[in-house]
């Protein structure tokens, strides 16, 4: 059993494209390796932001033999028949055994191939990973035509300790594998030579590159935490910015350095991202939460009081001209109201066939405003302000260099200008929640505004057929929709979301309906209440009844209806709402007429049958009673009353009767089931 | 200022220009003077743009470049931001095999050892909208500070780069502020003479031009001859390619002149969001059409050279 290492070492990877990259490198090899026969213990990717490494251990020193058995042509076959399959398995005829089959007399020949050594089928195998492996962005370098994400410089290929023979072609010119690395760019750029993984590993541990990009993230995340602490503070945590920054060096080392105080003044989000986007620097907060004037940077060079001091500072004089450009936006946002800038949004198309940004911040006002009647506690002139504004900061130096503060920047400018603050907020909010796991509005100012931005988008959208196909959404209409769906049903908002397409819809000039937006509603809660446990087919079977748009109904109908269907009593119920339903269906067909007509109470003959029509009496009036009053729990119980004389009719009545007056009679009263049983919801949609 | 080493290179800023042009000389470019007409970017420079395509082989240039950006003019008041400031650039065709470690030379002969600094690659991907061209490489950062961009050329005018180009580009402004530990660009000592000896600062030679030229840029350049001007130079540009003889050096010449026009009007704020989309593919287009129209004149040279 032998260890095979693999290192491809080249220019600097992107951070964010090195983790997929060596895990795409180890299944490459390990598939190869597989249909090569060759089986193994074990298989590890590593990563650096200038090596890819793989190590497969457990592998044998030669391909197991194999032997298959070929059939041949029949044994009286034409010559030339015959000396094309023995010479194709390389067996004369003696060799082979001639067998009798059904279809006559064939040759069979059994092909015994010797395994190859592993080390002489491996070159061929990584050169082709090496090949195949693909990157989102790859490039050509000096003369040659191979690809790559940056310049390749050595191919280190060590198996059972020896190096391999062979080579990657790079178009001209060819990488020979070798059993040579170098370390640190800076700090140990020597060749290294090693054996095997452990070696390996150590010697570069040694030569200041830690190959572990796990470790790596531990070794940034201890070293901010302790620097914090030593200062009261806490690391705010980032692990987006921990995943690129471990990619960015071979031997992490934190540096804290400081904020100018004259920065301090800026909101807390507009420095964080400034530090984050630009300089990849981590932030640090107080006990209360309030950001402190504190960054940490991750060096990659080994940590010397000399150096560490130069690179702080000159962080620290990098980072004072980055928050000076954020300090002198937010001074000059300020000196301009939020309000006067909303002409501006003229000049931004929301979408060419769609208007302009200020075209849908007009329609927002009148949505929101509409849209506040139905979230309690909404002050409708506060919503509407709020619309009005909220796209405002879309054009303020700070938003323009930092798009991602959009909506936060707007809060503080409308604060500034003296706006409410639940205007303030609903601006900020407007966005949100932007996915199943973002926060959701819960002020009524800002689940108005929410709701009216994302249901122009959709309405727009749909009202112009560019609806999302496939895995295509450009739009992130989906997106949009389950927005919608998060606050209409976590805030319970009783909204007939019909109405509200249509008047959203109909603020766009010249625009017809949004065609099947109801449609995408119902698919894109399936979605979201699979999430949450809920079974789609009762979703399509409450929906099915058509009408429904009012999320908060619909789901406590579903819901309703899974509680019942969960017992024995609803399973039965079901089992024979459906069965009536097809004794019904069979019968219509068979008679080319349905039987839908009312029950005649002289023509029930048997107790069984009375007894049905009695309770399918008290079970309609039971559930009308309770719909009424939204009882959903309720009105599936009234329902579950049928379930016992259902049975009973199925048990001891005879429908195909001879006299057709009480065939008919019978039929009806089934029919009474399935439409009683339609209140709740079509249970034809139910999968048993 | 601490003075301790032996043979600290000088930080002054002509010294600075002057230190990277005989170490680019010494690994074997020519050294050219900047383009005689308003750019951008260093990368607008003929020996750039056209030379990454051919006719040579091998071509390697380094040259300072004066950019113009009308947008980033900020009256002379910002201590970081200009409208005219310098780049120095080189352009090694095709890309040598050592080049991480020949422009890390570079910065070792201006002052910055690497093994007193933290240095990085960190992944920027350039692209130039108005050339059609684009390439992979990085922004180099020198604690935490970007110094330089450093890009494998895969396109240029949308041509495929065979060889590839190395091109590396300074921002001198910046590397200098840091060398000699300063704030703001204003501040840089340009000629490393003492004041009382009539030794000039950044501000000295460059604070009045910024406020005269953000002025002009912002406020009084006039809309309706820049926009004769651009039209104008499109129109030269079509006609020089139209003729049957090969001209594209000056052909580029109108295209570079159609794009600085464009900027200007762009500072003027009179070129809306759409519309300056299809400024850009204007200007794009010209580009494309002259580095089609170098490459083949380059190839009929090459030819009438064997031929004879």
């Amino acid at each position: 059993m032998s260890e095979l290492l693999v290192e491809l070492f080249s220019e600097e990877i992107p951070a964010r494209m090195q983790k997929k990259a060596a895990d795409d490198l180890l299944s490459l090899l390990t598939q190869k390796l597989k249909k090569a026969g060759l089986e193994f213990s074990s298989a590890t990717a590593h990563v650096t932001p200038r090596r890819l490494i793989a190590v497969i251990d457990g592998l044998p020193d030669k391909q197991p033999d194999t032997s298959e058995e070929r059939r041949g042509p029949k044994a009286d076959a034409p010559e030339k028949a015959l000396a094309g399959f023995l010479g194709s398995v390389g067996l004369t005829l003696d060799q082979c055994e001639k067998r009798e089959t059904p279809k006559g007399t064939f040759l069979y020949a059994v092909v015994e191939t010797k395994g190859a050594e592993t080390r002489a089928v491996l070159p061929g195998i990584l050169a082709e990973a090496v090949k195949e492996l693909a990157w989102p962005k790859s490039m050509r370098w000096g003369r040659h035509a191979f690809r790559w994400v940056r310049p390749m410089h050595g191919v280190l290929a060590v198996f059972g300790g020896e190096t391999l023979d062979g080579a990657v072609d790079l178009g001209g010119g060819a990488l020979t594998f070798t059993n040579q690395t170098r370390g640190h760019r800076f700090l140990a750029p020597d060749a290294i030579t090693v054996s095997d993984f452990a070696d390996y590993q150590a010697k570069l541990r040694a030569a200041f590159v830690i190959i572990d990009r796990e470790e790596r993230k531990r070794i940034i995340e201890e070293g901010a935490a302790a620097l914090a602490k030593a200062e009261n503070l806490t690391v705010k945590p980032d692990q987006g910015l921990l995943e690129e920054v471990c990619g960015l060096v071979e031997w992490p080392v934190p540096i804290m350095g400081r904020i100018d105080d004259a920065f301090m003044d800026v909101p807390a989000e507009a420095l964080v991202t400034s530090m984050r986007s630009h300089q990849k620097y981590f932030s640090a907060e107080h006990a209360d939460g309030t950001l402190a004037s504190r960054f940490i940077t991750v060096s990659n060079m080994a940590a010397d009081p000399e150096r560490d001091a130069t690179i702080r500072a000159g962080n620290e004089k990098v980072l004072r001209a980055r928050l000076s450009d954020a300090k002198f936006f937010w001074d000059q946002d300020r000196a301009v109201k939020l309000e006067s800038r909303t002409g501006k949004l003229s000049d931004i198309l929301f979408y060419q066939k769609l208007g302009t940004v200020a075209d849908k911040a007009g329609r927002l006002e009148a949505l929101a405003e509409w849209l506040a009647a139905y979230v309690p506690g909404a002050d409708a002139g506060k919503a509407k302000r709020a619309a009005t504004l909220c796209k405002a900061d879309l054009v303020t130096e700070m938003v323009g260099e930092f798009p991602e503060l959009q909506g936060i920047m707007g809060r503080y400018y409308a604060l500034h200008d003296g706006e409410a603050p639940e205007v303030a907020d609903a601006i900020a909010d407007h966005y949100a929640p932007q996915g199943p796991n973002d926060r959701c509005p819960t002020a009524p100012e800002s689940i108005a505004v929410a709701l009216a931005d994302k249901l122009d988008t959709l309405a727009g959208f749909f009202a112009i057929d560019e609806k999302p196909t496939g895995s295509k959404d450009p739009f992130a209409l989906r997106r949009a929709a389950l927005g919608v769906i998060r606050l209409i049903v976590e805030n319970k908002l009783r909204l007939p979301l019909g109405d509200a397409f249509t008047k959203a819809a109909g603020l766009y000039p010249g625009l017809g309906a949004p065609d099947g937006l109801l449609d995408f509603f119902a698919d894109r809660l399936k979605v979201h209440l699979r999430e949450g446990g809920v079974r789609h087919d009762l979703v399509s079977a409450v929906f099915a009844l058509g009408g429904e748009d009012d999320l908060v109904r619909l789901l406590a109908r579903v819901t309703a209806l899974q509680s019942v269907l969960s017992t024995d009593d609803g399973a039965n119920l079901l089992a024979g709402v459906r069965r009536a339903g097809n004794i019904v269906r069979a019968e219509e067909k068979k008679d080319g007429a349905t039987h839908d007509g009312a029950t005649d109470e002289a023509l029930l003959a048997q107790d069984e049958e009375k007894a049905l029509s009695q309770a399918l009496i008290v079970a309609e009036d039971g559930a009308d009673k309770a719909l009424a009053g939204e009882d959903f729990e309720a009105a599936m119980a009234a329902l579950a009353g049928l379930r016992g004389p259902v049975d009973a009719f199925f048990d001891k009545v005879t429908v195909n009767v001879d006299d057709p007056a009480v065939r008919r009679n019978r039929l009806a009263l089934l029919a009474r089931v399935g439409s009683a049983a339609h209140r709740i919801a079509d249970f034809s949609k139910i999968e048993a | 200022m601490s003075s301790s080493a032996e043979s600290a290179p000088r930080t002054d800023f002509q010294s600075l220009i002057l230190t990277l042009q005989s170490y680019w000389a010494s690994k074997g470019c020519v050294i050219l003077q900047p383009y005689d007409m308003e750019v951008g970017a260093g990368t607008f420079h003929p020996a750039t743009t056209l030379r990454s395509l051919g006719p040579d082989d091998i071509w390697k240039a380094a040259y300072v470049q004066p950019s113009r950006r009308p947008t980033d003019g900020r009256y002379g008041e910002n201590p970081n931001r200009l409208q005219h400031y310098y780049q120095f650039q080189a352009l090694i065709k095709p890309s040598p095999a050592d080049s991480q470690e020949l422009y890390l030379g570079s910065l070792k002969a201006i002052g910055l050892d690497p093994m007193k600094h933290d240095i990085r690659f960190v992944e920027d991907d350039w692209e130039s909208p108005t050339l059609g061209a684009w390439g992979l490489g990085w922004e180099i950062w020198c604690d935490g500070m970007e110094i330089s961009q450093y890009t494998y050329f895969q396109q240029v005018g949308g041509i495929d780069c065979d060889p590839v180009p190395l091109e590396l580009t300074y921002g001198l402004e910046r590397i200098a502020t840091y060398i000699q530990g300063v704030d703001s660009i204003f501040e840089l000592d340009w000629d490393g003479v003492p004041k009382e000896e009539g030794g000039k600062t950044y501000a000295d030679i460059f604070q009045q031009a910024e406020r005269e030229f953000s002025t002009w840029n912002f406020e009084i350049a006039g809309t309706d001859a820049l926009f004769q001007h651009f039209k104008d130079a499109e129109a030269e540009c079509e006609r020089i390619l139209s003729d049957e003889r090969p001209l594209p050096l000056p052909a580029y010449d109108q295209c570079m002149k159609a794009s600085h026009t464009f900027n200007l009007l762009d500072a003027r704020g009179v070129i809306s969001v759409t519309e300056r989309q299809a400024y850009i593919g204007r200007v794009r287009a010209l580009a494309k059409r002259c580095c089609e129209r170098w490459v083949e004149a380059g190839k009929a040279e090459s030819t009438e050279a064997t031929n004879v």
